[in-house]
């Protein structure tokens, strides 16, 4: 069914929240993404001849990045990019099969690979390039907030985590319920501003981006030290110092 | 946006088709084209087999085309679906009309015509909401495209129809519905052409990072370094100078030159008539089939933003 669900106060909206202060740009959200969906729900996650040129693939999660900003003030900034498991999405309602659809129960914008035909229309509704076909199967795939690890009872509790969160080094990726308040991330993107992506769209999504933090206001230039013929202790340095500054 | 061929053609081959089954149901009750239902079966054959061939090739950009029948199943928020049932449903007065033509029933045979001419018009109109509702890609979620879609399936379809009429032998109706329709849809592709050259885009890589605040945002290292799907299909651009020429062969090619041959068909008439209308059908048709690669080629999707910036 590719009407959205109705979004009553309080739903559960399970997300991101990705953080553009701390992200490295290391690409291990992106590998450890890609090895767990080669084999969950989503498996196998194909690639177009990967021992030659030209190797591509389906990857879920794309590291961008970016420079902002001139001069002293442009920084870089590393840009995960990945589905924002949007409020309103398109790529669920131009769906003509019902494959696409948006979970009531937590938000969760899937791909019903079984009924899937393959027209790639949601790909061109996606304003953010979160759809890539998967060209051996004829479907299409997307991230699943890795629906097989966070209700999954086989693994240790704090597991239960999207891969990409998990593996993340510098704990820039933070997974939760945007639509609970009094959640962590929704603290966290309280206390950081944390912004949607493309906003003029419409598309509501619910991951957010905690912008990168305001740097500390640089230093007052260093001077460089100029010793005075008084600060010269030793008589002959003292002597070649007048000679030479004659 | 990459120009698959075989969108491409469906597009084009199912617009002529239902424009020419559009104006047959609707013109033939007014005694605008030959009476006969040799004519009207002749016309009604040519353009089931144009839709038939267009759906047919737009099946094969399906990654899996089996599944097809799936699509029938969201009419209620997808377009492509809506698409599906229109063109399926389109099928029944259309086979209807020619029953009704070879049984001789004038009375439902008009009926059934007209109830055709009505699903053509919606089926196109679906169609053109397929591409104009995606609002990522501005030169398609733009409000001249539907009416354009509209407007040169009518103008293809009525280009077919006075081929076949002037077999019938007749010209002059058919010829300056060429001529309007014609004009019409150059005025709307100039205008449209013009608007996309000078629009707004609907974002900037400042608001697809959300990096505004900082400054303006350039690319620095992509995240693949190879090509991608995203790339392929979204990313597909046309080089300025290419689209300029391709346009000039529109203009000229689809629309200019129909135009003047059907001119010179209800000028001159005679023998002459037949083989202009017939050259002029050809024309417009292959015309729209560049155009239709145009408006692919053209559009430009906001993923793009991520990986070049623009």
């Amino acid at each position: 069914m590719t009407c959205l669900p109705e979004i009553t106060p309080g739903q559960k909206k399970l997300g991101l929240v990705i953080d553009l202060d701390t992200c490295v740009g290391c690409q291990a959200c992106a590998t450890n993404c890609k090895e767990w969906n080669s084999s969950g729900h989503s498996g196998p996650l194909p690639d177009l001849k990967p021992y030659s040129a030209g190797a591509e693939g389906v990857w879920f999660n794309r590291v961008h990045s970016y420079e902002a900003g001139e001069g002293a003030d442009g920084r870089t900034v590393h840009f995960p990019r990945s589905c924002l498991h949007c409020e309103t999405p398109d790529c669920v309602t131009v769906c003509p099969t019902g494959a696409s659809y948006k979970r009531i129960e937590d938000g969760i914008v899937l791909v019903d690979h079984d009924i899937c035909i393959g027209c790639g229309l949601c790909a061109w509704a996606c304003p953010y390039g979160a759809r890539e076909m998967d060209e051996d199967e004829g479907v299409m795939k997307k991230c699943t907030l890795c629906i097989d690890r966070i209700y999954n009872e086989t693994i240790p509790e704090a597991q239960r985590q999207p891969a990409c969160v998990l593996t993340c080094p510098t704990n820039a990726r933070h997974f939760g319920d945007l639509g609970d308040p009094e959640s962590d991330v929704s603290k966290l993107v309280a206390a950081r501003g944390g912004q949607d992506l493309m906003p003029e769209l419409g598309y509501k999504p619910v991951n957010k981006y905690l912008p990168p933090r305001k740097r500390s206001s640089a230093a007052a230039t260093p001077q460089e030290a100029v010793p005075t013929a008084m600060d010269i202790k030793n008589p002959l340095l003292r002597w070649m110092d007048k000679v030479l500054t004659r | 946006m990459n120009p698959a061929p075989s969108i491409v053609f469906f597009t084009t081959a199912s617009g002529a088709g239902y424009g020419l089954l559009f104006w047959l149901g609707l013109l033939r009750p007014l005694g605008i084209v030959p009476a006969t239902p040799a004519f009207a079966l002749v016309c009604l054959v040519l353009a089931l087999l144009l839709i038939t061939a267009g759906l047919v090739s737009s099946m094969l950009h399906l990654g899996n085309p089996t599944r097809a029948w799936r699509a029938f199943s969201q009419w209620r928020s997808s377009w492509l679906s809506r698409e599906g049932v229109a063109a399926v449903v389109t099928y029944v007065p259309a086979i209807g009309f020619g029953a009704a033509l070879l049984a001789d029933l004038p009375g439902l045979a008009t009926l059934a015509g007209l109830l055709a001419a009505v699903g053509a018009a919606v089926t196109v109109w679906c169609t053109a909401m397929i591409y104009a509702s995606l609002k990522p890609i501005r030169q398609w979620h733009h409000p001249l495209v539907a009416p354009g879609y509209l407007l040169l399936a009518g103008y293809s379809g009525m280009a077919l129809l006075a081929g076949v009429s002037a077999l019938g032998g007749v010209v002059g109706g058919p010829a300056s519905f060429i001529i309007t329709l014609g004009l019409a849809a150059l005025v709307l592709k100039l205008a449209y052409w013009r608007m996309i050259d000078g629009g707004d885009p609907v974002a900037t890589a400042e608001s697809a990072t959300s990096l505004g605040f900082i400054g303006k945002v350039r690319p620095l290292d992509p995240p693949h370094t190879e090509s991608n799907y995203l790339l392929r299909e979204m990313g597909f651009r046309i080089a300025r100078k290419h689209a300029a020429s391709l346009r000039t062969i529109v203009l000229v090619g689809g629309f200019a030159a129909p135009i003047l041959l059907a001119l010179l068909a209800t000028q001159i008439g005679g023998g002459v008539a037949l083989p202009a209308l017939a050259l002029g059908a050809l024309l417009a048709l292959a015309g729209l089939l560049v155009e239709r690669w145009l408006m692919f080629a053209e559009a430009t999707h906001t993923v793009t933003l991520y990986y070049s910036g623009r």
